[in-house]
This record gives structure tokens, C-alpha cells and sequence, in this order.
């Protein structure tokens, strides 16, 4: 085993229902994976300053409000200004087929919708993360 | 990280870009030959800033009390390095590294740089790695430096051998003080606070501790009791006066040097240590199940096991 | 199913090797164990200490006497969007139809006190309901309504108290008598700490706003309920059946405690609490619930706060069904979901009724779907015959265990609750999250194992199904309009005396007075909720919670 993947966990926004949130930060950890949690009500900015600033692997946003096409694109630029382009950045919450095609088509990494297991949600982690690292020398 | 992404991370660590640090951060935990080139770049940098470690049991507001900290410092315009660590699960080698939640909007703020740590278990490993880490936040130029760690275990031994200053957050609820004691937090602390001292008892709790410290060896240094409510910001200025006055005292009696002094032996025999593991275990891994088969069925002792092993590790090494 | 592929077909009917056999343990939705057979020597049934009759003490059987034969539950569904005049125009229809009550749902921004025009809002305004940044947008949204005449709910916790004085001030305007006003405010800050999450300020200073808004109402307009103690959030957040019962009564103690230690006597401000509860779907695990509720609170409100008013003692509710129990999967599943959990609210005895729409998990409710929820209601009312008798399932050697079950359950962590000093010190110290999220995580896990099924999702899954989610998309018109109303407003009402209004209110702030009567004269010059909220802060600070994973 190689070190501990890194993944911030956020809710952005101001909506505050973090039952999910946390239902996969507890998924990711058991995994073996080092959460960082920034909980509740989180700006874009926040949230890809605090993934530079922990070298994250991945960020993993929690979204219930709808405003999911507001935040996504607006932490993904952030991150990538922060030269943070490389972090792979996913998340979940009541988001449509076509807003996630839509967001992946953008750079967004793989969503979640509603009743997704948190056993996908660790292996697309892993075999993302495991497959990024391959690329370079431990 | 190729060696020349390496090159590259470091060039633009020096001209202060944020990205490059947390980076750097990351190789350093990591350790191995990588980390030791970075150090090796960045030893020259070293500012001597002082290194202030915050520790005590859960939940008694030590993230709170540094994010006050934090604040007095940036309204005297210091630059200010965080590292927060919280233990790795034995079970899965997980963490949940939640202390940032009481730090929000420092995130943004130019001047802090906030890291979270996992212990990753590693034994006396921890100073190490957490010293390492306190030495790139200082090497960017943070002219303060903090280490909020909870006070567990063994974790309070390895953030006091990581800091020049070990101030023990206490608060007024059940038994913390007892427990304090008994758990050698004590020990390590030079400075006492009793956080949460809007709630009831914090002035009981004062007394105890005052109680505990008269009854111990006399020491050039005695520790103050302070009390903090660190959510409202209390107590604040009072707490900062008092790591001044710890760190003039470090300068003025030579503890200072002595402190690092100790500290660079430990980092020494640490470094030392793994050294020699590392070649002993590459050199013997693939000896020691057999050996372990003959222990276990009674016709080695451990210690005859390991004479052997170590007499053929350095026949090789002469 | 013609056009079916077998895979399919056999996918509807399941993996029949992959479910829990008959020997596995049953379990509730929230993890307690069901035995196969209850009989009369695994109960104790004293009728007249437990029971009661419907209408008497301790109320196990119900309020009422007579129950839904003297007055069927309350149909109400909650709604709200937009702007203050797009909800006022739905308002305004609704009355027009015989709607003789009004529900309002407030949006993200307004619930966290903050205005349209504020940064941290971009995408939320109008969105889950309707965006109130002035006493102007509460002006507009009851335009033409004569609020003397009708009941008015309000869905608001951390800003209620100001909210509530923009109704106050608006039916002021309007020439009503205020003391006759009727309606309920949400106003359940507690809850928010444990579960919604939508607080602004540290627990006691929210507290303290909320014993202000029940001595204001006790003094002032003794027809309105100040107050919905909540356990639906709680629930949504995870928890278990148990902890939603405990939770809330004990957060509904506290409020009793608060109001007493202000100087209120107990039967002035107790006749007018209310609840508010969540219908899940283990259905008997449910009436045990809604059962068990009323007889703790007239026991606790008799017993420890000597209550002499009948009325102290009855704990009366609204429920709604759970909104976690919907899947995106299948949704038209949804129905069959809501109308167990209806049944199991009326059977428990429920004041009123909130169906969810087959899509409200995911989206605003479409017009048919909110249709066929309020028809599933009517269908139960009238078709089934279940509201003919008073509390039939009174003397079920079943239900009278569960109920005592959850009595017991409640009663044990009210003493855990004690043990760490009251509610506000155990929120403070994360432990309702705390109990919330591992019952949460148990149950994520258990629907991974699939120890527990849910239809569609875990299993019998349709495999050519393709998630419908309706789109969410942001009306920025709706932000535009508000912003817009909201800087015409500030050129046009005097400085001064907004300036002089939020001065008093700081003041009345930091030396502990109601701040009921200075909330209405800041709305009346026309200070914004946020900067009313931005001067509170500046006094009381803000709330950060403990992390709980
Ligand atoms: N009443 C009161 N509460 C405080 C004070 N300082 C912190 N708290 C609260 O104590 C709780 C824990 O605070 P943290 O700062 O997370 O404590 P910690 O010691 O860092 O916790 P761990 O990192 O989990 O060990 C939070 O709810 C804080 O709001 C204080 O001075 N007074
Ligand atoms: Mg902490």
C-alpha cells in the first residue's frame, strides 16, 4: 500500500444538510484515506485554497441546493488558478444526467446522484487516484 | 515528482507560491531520499521563528484557541504557519482531519497557511515529520509557527520535541484536570490554559493546577496558569505575553539552544535509526521467516534469531 | 412486460439468493429488533396509568375525544417560491379556492438571514421557496390578504423573531388588531444545532431570541403558536426513530426551562407549543412514536414542571412524511411510499398532515405530482375509513409494547441528556450529531449489505432505467428583481432612522431586554433582515459546530 490518499471533503454554499457528506467522509476514512473536513457552508474559494493548501488528491463537494452548476465550474477554475488543475474534483447530490454530462464535459471528475453507493464512490476514488499516481515515481 | 518537477516545485517555493509549498509539505511527510534533498535546500532558509505547540485533551477548544492566535498575530502583521494533526485510525489507516473547521475564513487570508496531519501511526516518527513540516512553513517565510496536536498518548512527547514552546489547553470540564495529571500532559507544559472559562468551574480548576505545579521540582521556569475563552478571544493577548515571555526566558538562560540542541540529537538518532533499519530490513527480510519458523517452534530464542541476523547484516556491511 | 429482455424480468424479481433469509434477525428502519410474536405476558398494559381514555390523561389515545369524527386532520401542504409577488399571486389563488391557511417556505438566503444581494446567496435566491430581504417583500407577498383573517405557518428558525416582526409591522400597516393575529412560526433553533444546520448565532443568544419571541406572544398575541418543536429535521439527518422522539421532547424541555427561568409561568406559554414530526416508513415503529410523544409530554409537563392546565399537557402536531424515504430511482414508487407513512400518521393520531410529492427529494414539485399528494390524503380521509374510530389500535399487545419501548428509549436519553448538563451543553459538545451520524452510517451500511431493501434502488432495480432529475435551473431574474427592490429601497427610506432603529437594537442586544419591540420599529424604517442579522453578530458572534464524522 502507498501512502494515504488525500480528499478534502465540503459542502459549499449555504445549505446545510451534511447527512451525506458525511456519510461519505466516514466511507473514505474507513478506506483508508485522509479526510480532511472543512464542513458546512464553504465558498469556492475556501474550498480550493484549503485543497491547495493540503495537496489533496481529490475534493468531493456535497450538493443539495441545485446551485451545483454555479459551484462546480467556479471551484474548478479557482483550482485551476491555484495550480491546483491536477486535483481530480468530484462530488454528489441531486444533480440531473445532463448537468452531470454537462460538468464532465467540463473537466468535472464523476458525480453521484442520489441512492449512489459509497463503496463507488471509494473505488472510482481509488482507481482514479491509483491511476494518476502510476504516472510517477513514489 | 520527477526529479526536475522537483527542481521546479522548489524554484517556485522560493518566489512564495503556495501550491509549491503544500507540495513540498507532502514530500517531506512522505520522507525518503526525495524529502531529504528538499530539506537539504530549504536548511539555509531556516529564520529560527519560534514554534509554539498547542496540545490537550479532545474537544477543549485548541483549534478555537489557535484560530485566536492566528488573528492576534496577523494584527501585528506576522506571517503565520498552522499544523494540525489528529490521529490516524490503527484499524484503517483513515483519518478525519477536522481542524480547520474552527479556522473558516483563515484559509483566504495571504499570510496563514494551515496544513492538517495525519499521525499515520508511525512511532516517534510523528516529531520527525511534524518537525519537517514546521520546518517548510518557516522556510516560506511564516514568522510564526503553530502545532495543534491532541493530547493522547504519546502525540503531546512528540509536539513538544517539535516546538520550542508546549502550551497544554486544559478546560473546566469533567476531570480534564485529573487527567492531565495522571496522563503526564503536565509534564510538557510550559504554560497552562484553562479554556472555556465562561462555563463553571474554570477557577476551581486554576487552583488545582497551581496546587499540582507548587508541589513539583523547583525550575527556573515557573508555569503560569492562564485562563482563555478562546471562542469570544479572551485572554488572548494575556496567553501571547506569556509565550514571549517563555521565549525570553529560552534565549536569556540558554535553553533555547539547548532545546534544539536536544532536538537535532533526537533528529539525528531518528534519521540514524531508520537508516539502519531500512538497510538491515532490505539486507534481511527475506531471512527473517525462516527464522521465525524456527523460534516459533521452540529451537530459537527471539534474541538467538536476532544475534544471528545482526552478525550477518554487518559481516555484509564490512 | 413483453417487451422486456429476460435479464430484465429477472432483475425486477430480484436476486432472491442475495436477500436476508428467514433467520436473519428483523430489524426496523431504525435498527430495533422486531420479534416474530407479541403476546399478553411481554407487555404490561394498566390501562388507566398508560392509556386513558382519547381526550384524558396522559392522551396515549389522542387529543380529542372524538378525534378525526369532530375534526379531520388539517390538509396542509407547504409551498413557496420566487419572489414575494409570484408567491403573493399563488397566495392570493389558494384563498380565492377556500384555503383558509397559508404556509409560507422561505428561501436558503432568508433562512440564513441574509440578503438577496449578498454574495454568499448567488443561485439560492427564490429557489426552495420566497425570498424576503425587507419589510417590504413581506408587504408584497401578503398584498391584498387580510392577514386579521387568516392563519399564517412560517418555516423560519435563526432570523423568526425578525421575520415574525415583518408580519407583525405588516399587518400593522394592514389595520389589523395584532393581539388577534393567528399562525405559527417555526422559530425551533435547537433542532437547527442538531440536525438542519441553518443557525446563525452561538446556542444561548439563539435561545434567548426565541424565549423573547414567546414572551412577546404570551403578552402580546396570545393566538399565535411562537413556536413548532421539530423532530422531522432530526429525522431527515438520520437518526433513529428513538433519538427523532427524545431529541425533540427534550429540545421542547428546554424551551419550557428557558421560558420558565425568563419568568414566564408554565400555563401561560405551554397551551400554545407545538410539534412537529416526521412519518417514516416502519410503520408500527411510527404510531408507537407519535403514541408515546403524547404521553411523555403530559407526563414531564404534570409531573416535573406542575403544569395545572390541561392544555399544558397536550402535545399536539403537525407530521410530515419522510422526505428521505424517496427515491430518484422510480419515483413514481414514491406514492405508495407517502401514503403508508400518511396512514401511519393519522393512525398515530396526527393534528396535521404534510404529504411529500412523489418528486419533492429532488426538485420543486410539479403541479400533478403535488395533486396526487394531496389526493392521497383525501383517498384516506374518505375511502379508507381509518378516521371512524378514535385510535384503533389501541390494546395491540404490538403497538402497546412499542410504544412503551419507545417510552423507555426516550426516558433513557433524557438521562444522558441530564448527564452532560442540558441540551445546549451536549449540542455544544456534539453529541446529538454524534448520534445522528452513526445511526445514519448504520443505515447507509446496512443498505450496502443490503440487510435493508429498498425497492429500486438496492434492489429489484429496473436496469434500463435512466435517472430522471428535473432540472434545477437558477431563475437569475428572480436575483435581479430582489437586488434591484432591495438598493431602490435603501436611496428611498430615511437613514436615520434606520440607523437610529439597528443603534437600539445593539443596544437592547447587549443589555438582554426582548428585542421583539426594537426588531419592529428597525422593519418599520426599513433595515434589511441581513443588517439586522450583521448587528446581532456583532453582539452574539457566530456559531461554528463541532465536527462530527
Ligand atoms: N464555551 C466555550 N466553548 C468553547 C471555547 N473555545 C472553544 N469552545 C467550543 O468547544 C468545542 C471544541 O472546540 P475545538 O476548538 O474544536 O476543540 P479542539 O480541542 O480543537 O478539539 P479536537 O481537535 O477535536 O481535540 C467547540 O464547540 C467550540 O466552539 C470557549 O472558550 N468557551
Ligand atoms: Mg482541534
Amino acid at each position: 500500500m502507498g501512502r494515504a490518499i488525500r480528499v478534502l471533503v465540503a459542502k459549499a454554499g449555504l445549505d446545510g444538510h451534511d447527512r451525506g457528506a458525511k456519510v461519505v467522509a466516514r466511507a473514505l476514512r474507513d478506506a483508508g484515506m485522509e479526510v480532511i473536513y472543512t464542513g458546512i457552508r464553504q465558498t469556492p474559494e475556501m474550498i480550493a485554497e484549503a485543497a491547495v493548501q493540503e495537496d489533496v488528491d481529490a475534493v468531493g463537494l456535497s450538493l443539495l441546493s441545485g446551485a451545483h452548476m454555479h459551484i462546480f465550474p467556479e471551484v474548478q477554475r479557482l483550482l485551476n488558478d491555484k495550480g491546483g488543475d491536477d486535483i481530480l474534483l468530484t462530488g454528489g447530490g441531486t444533480i440531473s444526467d445532463e448537468d452531470m454530462a454537462e460538468l464532465r464535459a467540463s473537466g468535472v471528475g464523476q458525480l453521484f446522484g442520489p441512492g449512489a453507493s459509497t463503496r463507488d464512490i471509494v473505488e472510482y476514488i481509488q482507481t482514479e487516484i491509483g491511476g494518476r499516481r502510476a504516472g510517477e515515481p513514489s | 515528482m520527477l526529479e526536475t518537477d522537483l527542481d521546479r516545485t522548489l524554484e517556485a517555493f522560493f518566489t512564495g507560491q503556495r501550491r509549491a509549498a503544500a507540495r513540498l509539505i507532502s514530500v517531506v511527510e512522505n520522507g525518503g531520499p526525495r524529502a531529504e534533498d528538499v530539506l537539504h535546500q530549504l536548511y539555509p532558509r531556516l529564520t529560527g521563528a519560534p514554534r509554539l505547540g498547542i496540545t490537550g485533551p479532545p474537544g477543549v477548544g485548541k483549534s478555537t484557541l489557535v484560530d485566536a492566535l492566528v488573528r492576534y498575530h496577523r494584527k501585528h502583521d506576522r506571517r503565520v504557519g498552522v499544523v494540525a494533526v489528529d490521529p490516524t485510525s490503527p484499524f484503517t489507516g483513515g483519518a478525519v482531519l477536522g481542524d480547520r473547521v474552527r479556522m473558516g475564513d483563515l484559509t483566504t487570508d495571504p499570510g496563514v497557511f494551515i496544513r492538517s496531519m495525519a499521525t499515520r501511526g508511525s512511532l516517534g516518527g510523528l516529531a520527525r515529520a511534524t518537525k519537517e513540516v514546521v520546518d517548510v512553513l518557516e522556510a516560506f517565510g511564516q514568522q510564526m509557527l503553530i502545532v495543534e496536536t491532541v493530547g493522547v498518548g504519546q502525540t503531546e512527547m512528540d509536539v513538544a520535541q517539535a516546538t520550542d514552546s508546549v502550551v497544554v489547553v486544559l478546560s473546566p470540564e469533567s476531570g480534564d484536570a485529573i487527567q492531565a495529571m495522571k496522563a503526564g500532559l503536565m509534564e510538557v507544559a510550559d504554560i497552562l490554559v484553562v479554556n472555556k472559562a465562561d462555563r463553571p468551574g474554570a477557577g476551581q480548576m486554576v487552583r488545582t493546577l497551581e496546587a499540582d505545579l507548587a508541589m513539583r521540582p523547583h525550575s527556573e521556569w515557573s508555569v503560569p496558569v492562564l485562563v482563555t475563552v478562546a471562542s469570544k478571544g479572551e485572554g488572548i493577548a494575556e496567553l501571547c505575553a506569556a509565550v514571549d515571555e517563555h521565549r525570553v526566558h529560552l534565549e536569556q538562560s540558554g535553553d533555547l539552544a539547548d532545546r534544539r540542541r536536544r532536538r537535532a540529537q533526537t533528529e539525528i538518532t531518528a534519521v540514524l535509526r531508520d537508516r539502519l533499519w531500512q538497510r538491515a530490513h532490505a539486507r534481511l527480510a527475506d531471512e527473517i521467516p525462516a527464522w521465525a519458523e524456527r523460534v516459533a517452534a521452540g529451537q530459537e530464542t527471539p534474541y538467538t534469531a536476532a544475534r544471528s541476523l545482526m552478525a550477518a547484516f554487518l559481516e555484509d556491511s564490512e | 412486460m413483453s417487451d422486456r429482455s429476460d435479464d430484465t424480468t429477472r432483475a425486477l424479481l430480484g436476486s432472491l439468493h442475495q436477500r436476508p433469509s428467514n433467520d436473519d434477525p428483523h430489524v426496523t428502519v431504525s435498527g430495533r429488533e422486531i420479534r416474530p410474536l407479541v403476546g399478553p405476558d411481554d407487555v404490561d398494559i394498566d390501562h388507566a396509568r398508560d392509556l386513558g381514555e382519547p381526550g384524558e390523561y396522559p392522551y396515549t389515545r389522542g387529543v380529542h375525544a372524538s378525534m378525526y369524527r369532530g375534526k379531520m386532520w388539517t390538509m396542509r401542504q407547504f409551498a413557496g417560491f420566487g419572489t414575494a409577488q409570484q408567491t403573493n399571486e399563488r397566495y392570493r389563488f389558494l384563498l380565492s379556492r377556500g384555503q383558509t391557511g397559508l404556509s409560507v417556505a422561505f428561501d436558503l438566503p432568508t433562512l440564513m438571514g441574509r440578503d438577496s444581494d449578498d454574495p454568499w446567496c448567488m443561485g439560492e435566491v427564490g429557489k426552495c421557496g420566497v425570498a424576503i430581504s425587507s419589510l417590504e417583500d413581506m408587504e408584497t407577498l401578503f398584498d391584498g390578504i387580510p392577514l386579521a383573517d387568516i392563519s399564517t405557518s412560517m418555516t423560519i428558525n435563526s432570523p423568526a423573531a425578525i421575520i415574525w416582526a415583518m408580519y407583525i409591522a405588516a399587518a400593522e400597516k394592514q389595520g389589523a388588531d395584532i393581539t388577534k393575529l393567528r399562525g405559527t412560526l417555526q422559530n425551533d433553533i435547537l433542532k437547527e444545532f442538531i440536525a438542519q444546520k441553518e443557525f446563525i448565532f452561538p446556542p444561548l443568544p439563539s435561545m434567548k431570541l426565541v424565549v423573547d419571541t414567546i414572551e412577546y406572544g404570551t403578552n402580546e398575541m396570545p393566538q399565535f403558536n411562537t413556536i413548532s418543536i421539530s423532530g422531522y429535521h432530526i429525522r431527515e439527518a438520520g437518526s433513529t426513530s428513538v433519538q427523532e422522539l427524545a431529541f425533540t421532547l427534550a429540545d421542547g424541555f428546554a424551551y419550557v426551562d428557558a421560558a420558565i427561568e425568563a419568568g414566564l409561568d408554565v400555563d401561560d406559554f405551554a397551551p400554545r407549543l407545538s410539534f412537529f414530526f416526521n412519518s417514516h416508513l416502519d410503520f408500527f415503529e411510527e404510531i408507537a412514536k407519535f403514541r408515546a410523544a403524547r404521553r411523555i409530554w403530559a407526563r414531564h409537563m404534570k409531573d416535573r414542571y406542575k403544569a395545572k392546565n390541561p392544555r399544558s399537557w397536550l402535545l399536539r402536531f403537525h407530521t410530515q412524511t419522510a422526505g428521505c424515504s424517496l427515491t430518484a430511482q422510480q419515483p413514481m414508487l414514491n406514492v405508495v411510499r407517502t401514503a403508508y407513512e400518511a396512514l401511519a400518521g393519522v393512525l398515530g393520531g396526527t393534528q396535521s398532515l404534510h404529504t411529500n410529492s412523489l418528486d419533492e427529494a429532488l426538485a420543486l414539485p410539479s403541479e400533478e405530482s403535488v395533486e396526487i399528494a394531496l389526493r392521497t390524503q383525501q383517498i384516506l380521509a374518505h375511502e379508507t375509513g381509518v378516521a371512524s374510530t378514535v385510535d384503533p389500535l389501541a390494546g395491540s399487545y404490538f403497538v402497546e409494547k412499542l410504544t412503551n419501548d419507545m417510552e423507555a428509549g426516550a426516558e433513557a436519553y433524557f438521562a444522558r441528556i441530564n448527564e452532560l448538563g442540558g441540551v445546549v451543553p451536549a449540542l455544544e459538545e456534539g453529541f446529538f450529531q454524534r448520534e445522528i451520524a452513526d445511526a445514519a452510517h448504520w443505515y447507509q451500511e446496512a443498505l450496502e449489505r443490503k440487510q435493508r431493501v429498498v425497492v429500486g434502488v438496492n434492489e429489484y432495480v429496473n436496469p434500463d432505467e435512466k435517472q430522471q432529475i428535473p432540472l434545477l435551473r437558477i431563475d437569475k431574474e428572480v436575483a435581479q428583481t430582489q437586488n434591484a427592490k432591495l438598493a431602490a429601497l435603501k436611496t428611498r427610506r430615511d437613514p436615520a432612522a434606520c440607523a437610529a432603529a439597528l443603534k437600539r437594537v445593539e443596544q437592547t442586544a447587549q443589555d438582554g431586554g426582548n428585542l421583539m419591540p426594537p426588531f419592529i420599529e428597525a422593519v418599520k424604517a426599513y433595515a434589511s433582515l441581513g443588517e439586522i442579522i450583521e448587528t446581532l453578530k456583532g453582539v452574539y458572534g457566530e456559531y461554528t459546530e463541532p465536527i462530527i464524522i
